[in-house]
C-alpha cells in the first residue's frame, strides 16, 4: 500500500515486489478499488494503479469505516442472539 | 438469511447524527436482554479486533456502565454510558462518553447522547439507534479515532496474509 502511495505501479511490478503471486495482488487492488481507492491509468497496454490519497482522508470514508464498525459489531450479536435461542 | 436482515446506516451531517437501524433473528426481549446486561454486552459491545469488559454496570436512570474497549495488546479504553431514560422493552436513552479506569470522563473527548429505540417485525426484533454528536468536529474525532485502531487491524491482517502467502 505503501508502495502505490508513492508512486503508480503495474500489478506485475507489485507482485514481484512483494514477492507475491499475480493472483494475490490483483485480490488486493480489486479490494482497494471496490472502496474507490485507486487511480488506474492506462499507458499503452499497462495499466497502472495509484491511491488517491486525497479521497482516503474524506469523511465518507472515515463514515465507511464507521459503518463498518457497527456492521462487526451487530454480527457479534447475532452470533450471540443465535446462541441464546438455541440454549433455550 | 444474514442478508436478509434489514441493517441501514443513516448519517445527517447536518444534524451531527448517526442513525442505524438493524433487525435481528431474535424476539425483542432477547435483543433487550443483551443491550441492557453487562454480562452479554461483554459478548458483542466491542467490535473485533477488539473485547468488551465491564468494570460495573447499574442499568437504572441516573445510573451508568462503566465498561473498557481491549485492543489486541491489550490496553484499555475506557467509556462510560450513563443512562437517562429506560422504558423496558420499548426504548432507552444515555451519554456515551470516554473515560478513565475509575470512570471519570475525559472532557476533552466528545460525548455523544444514544437513543436506542426496540420493535418488533413479525417474530424479529428491530433496535434503531440514534447517536447525536454536538458537532460535526466532534463525529469526525471520534470516527478519526475508531478508524485508526480499524486500519491499523486491517493492515495488520494484511501483513499476515501476505506472511503466509510467502510460506
Amino acid at each position: 500500500m505503501v508502495l502505490i502511495a508513492a508512486q503508480a505501479m503495474t500489478p506485475n511490478a507489485l507482485a514481484d515486489h512483494f514477492d507475491i503471486s499475480r493472483q494475490a495482488t490483483s485480490k488486493h487492488i480489486r479490494i482497494l478499488n471496490e472502496c474507490g481507492l485507486l487511480e488506474r491509468e492506462k499507458t499503452g497496454r499497462e495499466i497502472h494503479y495509484q491511491l488517491k490519497l486525497d479521497k482516503m482522508r474524506e469523511v465518507d470514508l472515515w463514515l465507511e469505516q464507521f459503518r463498518k464498525l457497527w456492521e462487526t459489531r451487530y454480527q457479534q450479536l447475532d452470533a450471540l442472539l443465535a446462541n441464546l435461542n438455541k440454549g433455550k | 438469511m444474514k442478508s436478509a436482515l434489514q441493517f441501514d446506516f443513516l448519517v445527517d451531517k447536518d444534524k451531527n447524527t448517526i442513525t442505524v437501524k438493524r433487525e435481528f433473528a431474535a424476539n425483542r426481549q432477547l435483543v433487550w436482554d443483551c443491550y441492557t446486561k453487562s454480562e452479554l454486552l461483554d459478548r458483542w459491545f466491542a467490535p473485533k479486533p477488539f473485547t468488551t469488559k465491564t468494570k460495573s454496570m447499574d442499568f437504572s436512570e441516573g445510573g451508568h456502565w462503566l465498561y473498557a474497549m481491549v485492543d489486541p495488546e491489550g490496553t484499555e479504553h475506557w467509556g462510560r454510558m450513563d443512562y437517562v431514560t429506560i422504558r423496558p422493552i420499548d426504548n432507552y436513552t444515555a451519554l456515551d462518553g470516554f473515560c478513565d479506569e475509575t470512570g471519570e470522563l475525559n472532557e476533552d473527548l466528545p460525548r455523544a447522547n444514544w437513543e436506542v429505540s426496540f420493535s418488533d417485525v413479525s417474530d424479529h426484533a428491530l433496535v434503531r439507534t440514534v447517536v447525536t454528536y454536538n458537532s460535526l468536529q466532534d463525529l469526525k474525532t471520534v470516527i478519526q479515532m475508531g478508524m485508526e485502531e480499524g486500519l491499523k487491524s486491517t493492515l495488520e491482517r494484511l501483513d499476515e496474509l501476505l506472511a503466509s502467502l510467502r510460506k
